[in-house]
């Protein structure tokens, strides 16, 4: 038994008993307070509320504001409000709810959910609010329904405004969609300005300028009668409705991009040059946002989440792919800032390298008999491994990993989307505190190749590009051009930003200008049949991820392959190479090599770019 | 007529010695049954006369009764040897809520086993529990470094707590733990310097918090600034009682409350639905009701043989009071909304069963006390 319960001091009896007398009597006081607060109210002012109360027919209503209108570069609209019917119930209006709802499930189709539904609100709802029955009325219903109504006394069809998104398959990896705001959206939002407002961006553009595109909520006061019904508008306050967006998008040129993609999952993004206006964002396989706007069904849900396509999986923004070969203009222009290698020194590639120190394991060339003496252009024309495994080994992975990371590889583009993913660009910092382990020299060279740990999306492909195309300054991805008022006017614009990446002999750059420009032109370019009657000059590089390696004594064969295992194909580019226009990369999952997926960057340039010659 | 006067002495004594055997006091229970069966009559009016709603509370009512006559079987003693362990357990579910919790309106303070509950509910006991313990064995009035102690184990959970967020509890374990301090003699310079500490720390709080947490804390101090959202219940709750007047419109007459013009009226608004149909008249009687209960509660906390007991019946009894004022105050418009219903008159399960688990220490400190007394 502790001390406490034995020890009695008399001493600290007499001052709890203080200290209780004093509780006491406070609490006396502030009870008192209380009463003196409701008397004031119920006494002196009782004159007052009681005429507010009699006169307390007024009913304070939020008018929520309708949301902005997303439209492309070119005005063509990309979210829309339509105006939808809905059945809705007045129960105090109805004389047999029963009979109502079954003679109602004969003209329109009633589903079990939407019954209970209907019932759940039935049992909290304020007098004289009207309950919803059905949603989306088509048109024959709203029909039926009409010629019906005098038969259901209390029956109303409520017109409201529902998204809409008439090119939802295109857009939705960057539109995104709006949704029923959850429970988890409730408490961070401010819920004063979403009073009357059911639907919130859930992703892309649609959540990220949610504030913007929202509006601000109005009120009104109306007169009411003794049951709760309405009677006149006494004052409002509209609501201030959303901006309009205007995204630099060109819904043409993504169509063009999506269908060029043809069967392969994979994504593109088509960039301006000078001003990172995001042209096409192309993510597929891909999905109806519509379905969403008034709750996705569990079966239509459970068929986009299961199976091997995944559809949801925004490509473009979250896809992170082992780069390959498209890292080689990056990292022979690293080369050559630190000094690696000479901007003319040889290399014989004799179709696989191996460190210094150990000649058991060899690293192999894509071409298994090598690709002889080569320079820096050759290597980035033919796309020849040996000479970047030797010149990764002489730079080693913290000199790539610096170099590189002025691309923002391993890093957030900036784009304006939410939850873009990184990528992953290794250091032997990163292995020490991820891995808990060393870097070894091998993992070097095959960083050399884009291989290995590293890792980029297609958003950070085309950015990085940016940079290899204006010569050191890398802009970033805007989707937004600018926002305008309900009147068209311009209320606010897309600022660029710009970062540059200064190299020490500036001319560096026209050299890999050149060499990407022989991928396409040069006699063993490796996308040489692309650049066959080009209308312009194209620079570019294709890549090859490997999905799964190769064992040391095996062959890549595609015929026995795996659809599934086989390699994807990448494809950086931009043109025209004297004054860059436009950035294009290309991933195609399974699309097993960079040379078949060009075709897709050239179709896109050659609308872009001779649009006016057509 | 003596023989009627004997029966009527018998009967009364053996029905005051059964309760005594159960370990209730009398005097307390008739409080709390008063209070409880007018909570169902206003709910009643203000539940638009759902018996379906009624029936729910009677039975939580029936529930929380039961727990306080369990509550009221366990010794302090005994209750004094849980406590660490009590107070261990609420804080790890209070953990568990803030990583696993269910969302429940808008705010993290629930957390699923088995049913529905709300671990920061266990905290309102816990914490007073706790710091009785803790104190009621070092030197009184409490040193410096007894001082430091307790006020982590008041901000701890009070902090998880705010941060789910649940204004209103943090605000009432708080207050509960402050109590306990209060009542262990807390010198009234120590106290008075710490306030002013405290209200020094405002402006620096008020940097950390981002743009909408600074929002709500406005609306919070000034509702009327939005009359859509906060500022609504308010402007129509002051209507109401305003317009109750000194004897009210009568039960289930309240314009205010059966037109539907007051929001959250079977919850944390209920009071305003008294005072419209009972007037002044009613809320005097009312809240005679709870300062006769808040009284008992201390009369049993300075009559307690024990530090435990002292501070621990000294504090549940003052929380109550917290309640209380809180509650009234935020429903006549003069504190801000927070969020705290009227204790055992608003429609609500768990707030119920802590507040009848509280009394039912009462009832145990009350009735143990002979087996100490020298």
């Amino acid at each position: 038994m502790p001390r406490a319960f034995v020890i009695d001091h008399s001493q600290i009896s007499r001052l709890f008993k203080a200290r209780a007398i004093f509780a006491a009597s406070v609490s006396l006081l502030l009870i008192i307070g209380l009463l003196v607060r409701l008397g004031w109210l119920q006494i002196v002012e009782y004159a007052h509320f009681a005429d507010l109360s009699k006169e307390n027919r007024v009913r304070l209503m939020a008018l929520p504001p309708n949301r902005g209108l997303i439209y492309d570069r070119n005005g063509v609209v990309l979210a829309e409000n339509l105006p939808t019917y809905h059945l809705e119930i007045i129960p105090e209006q109805v004389e047999d709810m029963e009979a109502t709802l079954q003679g109602l499930g004969e003209i329109v189709t009633i589903s079990e959910d939407n019954l209970e539904r209907f019932h759940t609100s039935l049992r909290s709802h304020r007098p004289f609010e009207s309950i919803s029955l059905r949603t989306r009325l088509n048109e024959d219903e709203v029909a039926a329904l009409a010629v019906n109504r005098h038969r259901f006394p209390g029956m109303d069809i409520a017109a409201r405004l529902s998204r809409h998104y008439p090119h939802g398959e295109s857009t939705v990896h960057a539109v995104g969609y709006v949704g029923r705001i959850s429970e988890r959206e409730l408490s961070t939002i401010d819920t004063s300005n979403y009073r009357g407002t059911s639907h919130i961006g859930k992703t892309g553009v649609e959540k990220y300028y949610e504030d913007e595109l929202h509006g601000h909520v109005g009120q009104q006061n109306v007169e009411v009668n003794a049951e709760g019904r309405i009677l006149r508008v006494i004052d409002r306050i509209p609501p201030i409705p959303g901006s309009n967006l205007v995204l630099n998008l060109d819904i043409e040129l993504q169509k063009h991009a999506e269908q060029k993609l043809g069967e392969f999952s994979g994504a593109v993004i088509a960039m301006e040059a000078k001003t990172g206006a995001v042209l096409a964002f192309v993510s597929k396989p891909t999905y109806n946002p519509n379905l969403f706007v008034h709750g996705i069904s569990v079966k239509d849900y459970k068929a986009l989440r299961e199976g091997d396509e995944k559809p949801l999986f925004n490509r473009a923004l979250y896809g992170q792919y082992p780069p390959g070969s498209t890292m080689k203009p990056f990292i022979g222009l690293g080369g050559l800032e630190d000094n690696a290698i000479g901007p003319r020194e040889s290399i014989r590639c004799i179709g696989y390298y191996h460190l210094p120190n150990d000649e058991e394991h060899k690293y192999r060339d894509w071409k298994k008999e090598g690709h002889g003496l080569v320079d820096l252009g050759d290597s980035i024309e033919e796309s020849c491994d040996v000479y970047f495994y030797e010149l990764s080994h002489r730079l080693g992975i913290n000199r790539i990993h610096d170099f590189l990371h002025q691309f923002r590889f391993g890093e957030k583009t900036g784009i304006d989307l939410f939850s873009e993913r990184r990528g992953l660009l290794p250091s032997r910092e990163w292995k020490r505190r991820v891995h808990g382990k060393i870097w070894y020299p091998g993992e070097t060279l095959i960083s050399g190749i884009g291989q290995g740990y590293m890792l980029a999306t297609p958003l950070q492909l085309a950015t990085a590009t940016t940079a290899l195309a204006n010569k050191g300054r890398l802009v970033e991805p805007r989707l937004l051009k600018e926002m305008r008022d309900d009147a068209g006017e311009i209320t606010a614009m897309s600022v660029l930003s710009v970062s540059w990446i200064k190299l020490k002999q500036p001319a560096r750059w026209d050299l890999i200008h050149k060499s990407m420009q022989r991928v396409l032109r040069g006699k063993w370019g490796t996308a040489r049949a692309t650049g066959w009657g080009l209308k312009y000059e194209m620079a570019g590089k294709t890549g090859t991820a490997q999905v799964f390696s190769i064992a040391q004594d095996e062959e890549y064969d595609e015929e026995t392959v795996a659809k599934k295992l086989r390699d994807h194909a990448l494809f950086i580019a931009f043109a025209p190479m004297e004054d860059p226009q436009i950035v294009v990369a290309v991933i195609a999952e399974n699309g097993e090599h960079g040379s078949a997926v060009a075709p897709i960057a050239r179709a896109i340039m050659d609308r872009y770019l001779l649009k006016d010659a057509k | 007529m003596p023989n009627k006067f004997n029966f009527d002495t018998h009967y009364r004594s053996r029905f005051a010695r059964t309760l005594q055997m159960v370990r209730i006091d009398p005097v307390l229970l008739f409080g709390l049954l008063i209070l409880t069966l007018a909570g169902l009559g206003i709910l009643y009016s203000a539940g638009d006369e759902s018996t379906a709603l009624l029936q729910k509370q009677g039975m939580r009512l029936s529930i929380a009764f039961l727990v306080m006559l369990v509550v009221a079987q366990i010794p302090p003693h005994q209750l004094y040897l849980w406590t660490p362990w009590v107070f261990a357990i609420g804080m790890v579910l209070l953990l568990m809520v803030l990583f696993a919790g269910d969302v429940g309106k808008g705010a993290q303070r629930w957390l699923r086993i088995g049913v529905r509950f709300q671990p920061s509910e266990i905290m309102k006991l816990a914490t007073p529990l706790m710091l009785a313990w803790y104190l009621s064995e070092r030197p009184l009035p409490p040193g410096f470094r007894s001082l430091v102690i307790s006020s982590i184990l008041v901000l701890v959970p009070t902090v998880l707590i705010a941060m789910q967020p649940d204004l209103g509890t943090a605000l009432l374990v708080a207050a509960a733990g402050f109590f306990v301090v209060f009542f262990a003699g807390i010198r009234w310079r120590v106290l008075i310097g710490s306030g002013l500490v405290l209200v020094a720390c405002i402006p620096v709080l008020w940097r950390m918090m981002h743009d909408y947490q600074r929002q709500r804390v406005l609306t919070l101090l000034d509702p009327e600034s939005d009359p859509l959202g906060a500022g609504y219940h308010i402007i129509q709750s002051k209507i109401a009682i305003g317009s109750g007047g000194i004897y009210g419109k009568g039960w289930l007459n309240g314009t205010q409350s059966q037109l539907d013009f007051l929001p959250e009226r079977s919850t944390d608004f209920i009071f305003a639905v008294f005072a419209e149909e009972f007037g002044i008249m009613g809320a005097v009687v009312l809240l005679a009701l709870y300062a006769f209960i808040v009284m008992r509660g201390l009369y049993i906390a300075d009559h307690a043989q024990d530090n435990f007991s002292r501070l621990l019946a000294g504090s549940l009894s003052m929380t109550f009071f917290v309640y209380l004022f809180v509650n009234v105050g935020m429903v006549s418009g003069i504190l801000p909304v927070v969020g705290v219903p009227l204790p055992l008159v608003s429609y609500g399960g768990t707030s119920l069963v802590t507040l009848m688990a509280g009394f039912g220490m009462l009832m145990s400190i009350n009735s143990h006390r002979r087996l100490w007394s020298k």
